[in-house]
């Protein structure tokens, strides 16, 4: 039986008030048309991550899609980089960018790089597609000085209302998939992956969140306001190892 | 490979506008120098050695738009076009069909022929204009035959070089192999780093596998086993064809794969709706088939020819030569933009051994692009899926 009151973390809210959410049309107006398969516009990222290179250094970008941003940096920052793609359109058109691209799946060339072999491991909107994502966190740390990841939030207000209150997967700018479709199988929140950084002695510095299409670092409040969220981390190493 | 095979499609005759249109081979002598021979890995020395060659398009003025296109076990330097007069039996196919690479060279196609210098040239202890056993020993007037000195890859890499050199190329832009012509490419970018700006590697790798070299010494054996090879002494009497034959219907088969022989032919019978029950006569089209390639191959090839070029192949091992063993120790001399192709079928250079090459690559530092093309060619997929490959080269020789 549901209880009259439920408690959030964010307040209390009564059982008639929920039926009332869930009824009204509101909450339809709130949630975007869905459309089969489109992923979602990553641009916000990439100004952040263009913003946050160092000209010349090596980078690793696992899940290029089409190579803008990698291609960008080898051209623009003379940036030496690597991609890994699995898709092979995707993997072509970001070798049409000059991009040199692995057509393979992430789990397969991980273990081809060498320790701290890369200044930086960029995995942009992939980890929750992934098997294995810690074991992926934890290659990226051991293969780049910093990893630079990015996800959509599990944890963001409208998908907490359309699974709480509509009572349905939900689709959102960030998660555009249905239910029967989506590349997503390891989703989680902020808070989620926060505890997880925590466990591993991993430290974030600086990290993002986007909020109403603005990007702002993350605050206290990321967890329900930010749809996607991009950190930049590094393993707490001993001093003098990967300098 | 399938030079022989009916796998060219949409073949473009010499007056199409995609077409390098009629060809004449070039020769030239490399090595005349007496005093300056080419030292060959293997031991012993060459000098004055005939080298065919082709090349397409213009050289640019600043020597900076030269692509050379290195050829598989049984294939020579007409890549493209239409030999204008096939000259010697050995030629005859050139009147049916043009050059081995035609769909990928020539104006307006992959390898663009209006934007680059496309050189192809015959290598050493082949058949098709180049020095080789069946060449004449100048110091005794006969063909050399089993005297002619043992050859590699790197000798390949080496006299190519040269052969750039005296055309005026002092670094390509790529340099472009399937196969055998894969492990040139890779060999060219490990000998002379400063001098290849990018190499394509399609189905080829550091060393053939273990099965390769089983499948080499299967067509070795033929031939030396067969009653006419007289210790490779057979020129003006009667041939090896029997050996010959063998040998190439057993790597046809290699160059297939199970999938494509059982699309492409089945149980089918040849000509006939039952079977005759006989253990000479040819039943199924299979088999029609492999002796068809091969007839056509015993006339087109010289026998020893294809002791001397297996064995380079069997021979070749980048990281044994460049590394100690280490082939990341290897990978690391590479300085070219690297592409590396496989198709996932092919048996004679499998996915996994091109993998090794990349993974070096990976390890050593070196940027890589690399593709596993789904195909169910098998190693024939080089020559076979033109769609990918034009399209990889194309995507890789943009600017």
């Amino acid at each position: 039986m549901v209880k009259d009151i439920i408690k959030l973390p964010e307040g209390t809210i009564t059982r008639q008030e929920l039926t009332d959410l869930a009824k009204s049309q509101l909450l339809d107006k709130l949630r975007p048309e869905y459309q089969p398969a489109q992923p979602p516009a990553r641009r916000w990222q990439d100004k952040v991550i263009l913003g946050e290179i160092a000209p010349g250094s090596t980078v690793l970008d696992l899940g290029c899609g089409r190579g803008e941003l990698l291609g960008k940096l080898i051209v623009d920052m003379g940036v030496k980089g690597q991609a890994v793609e699995v898709d092979p359109e995707a993997a072509m058109a970001a070798m049409e960018l000059g991009v040199p691209v692995l057509n393979l799946d992430i789990n397969e060339v991980l273990g081809d790089f060498p320790d701290l072999s890369f200044d930086c491991v960029i995995l942009e909107s992939t980890l929750q597609t992934l098997k294995e994502p810690l074991r992926v966190l934890s290659e990226i740390l051991r293969v780049g000085r910093r990893a630079i990841v990015s996800f959509p939030n599990f944890g963001h207000w409208r998908v907490r209302l359309d699974l709480a209150i509509r009572g349905r997967m939900p689709v959102t700018p960030g998660l555009p998939y249905g239910w029967h479709d989506t590349p997503n199988i390891h989703l989680f929140t902020l808070a989620d992956f926060m505890d997880w950084r925590a466990a591993n002695e991993v430290k974030v510095a600086p990290g993002f969140a986007l909020v109403d299409g603005q990007v702002e670092p993350l605050a206290e409040d990321s967890n329900i306001s930010a749809e996607e969220v991009l950190v930049f981390l590094e393993k707490e190493r001993p001093i003098g190892v990967g300098k | 490979m399938s030079v022989d095979g009916d796998e060219i499609k949409n073949v473009h005759g010499p007056d199409h506008p995609n077409s390098v249109g009629w060809t004449k081979a070039q020769k030239i002598t490399l090595y005349e120098d007496e005093a300056n021979p080419l030292v060959l890995e293997a031991g012993g020395k060459l000098t004055a050695i005939e080298t065919e060659y082709e090349t397409y398009g213009r050289l640019n003025d600043s020597a900076s738009n030269a692509i050379l296109i290195c050829h598989a076990l049984t294939g020579d330097a007409h890549a493209a076009g239409w030999d204008l007069e096939p000259s010697g039996s050995l030629r005859e196919y050139r009147k049916k069909k043009p050059g081995w690479w035609d769909s990928m060279v020539g104006p307006g196609k992959a390898i663009d022929t209006n934007r680059f210098y496309v050189i192809c040239a015959n290598v050493l202890g082949s058949c098709y204009g180049t020095t080789g056993p069946s060449s004449l020993n100048h110091e005794t007037g006969r063909p050399w035959g089993l005297s002619f000195p043992v050859v590699t890859v790197g000798d390949w890499a080496q006299t190519q070089m040269e052969l750039l050199t005296r055309l005026g190329v002092h670094k390509l832009r790529s340099v472009i192999g399937g196969s055998m012509g894969g492990q040139i490419a890779l060999e060219m970018g490990l000998a002379y780093p400063q001098r290849v700006g990018s190499m394509i590697i399609l189905s080829a790798g550091h060393r053939v596998t273990t099965q390769g070299l089983a499948f080499n010494a299967v067509g070795r054996h033929a031939i030396i086993n067969d009653p006419n090879f007289n210790s490779g002494d057979y020129y003006g009497g009667p041939q090896p064809i029997a050996g010959l034959a063998a040998a190439r219907m057993m790597a046809q088969i290699t160059y297939l794969s199970e999938e494509s022989m059982g699309y492409k032919f089945g149980r089918r019978l040849r000509g006939k709706d039952s079977l005759d029950f006989t253990l000479t006569g040819i039943e199924f089209e299979m088999e029609s088939y492999l002796s068809h390639q091969a007839e056509s191959f015993v006339r087109r090839y010289d026998a020893n020819s294809y002791l001397y070029i297996t064995r380079a192949m069997d021979y070749y091992e980048a990281a044994e030569k460049w590394g100690q063993g280490d082939l990341t120790k290897t990978a690391a001399l590479i300085q070219a933009k690297t592409m590396v192709v496989s198709f996932s079928s092919d048996w004679l250079f499998p996915p996994d051994l091109c993998r090794e090459l990349v993974s070096a690559m990976c390890r050593a530092g070196c940027p890589v692009s690399y593709v596993n093309i789904p195909s169910r060619y098998g190693h024939d997929a080089f020559l076979v899926e033109t769609e990918a490959v034009r399209r990889l080269i194309t995507i890789f020789l943009r600017d």
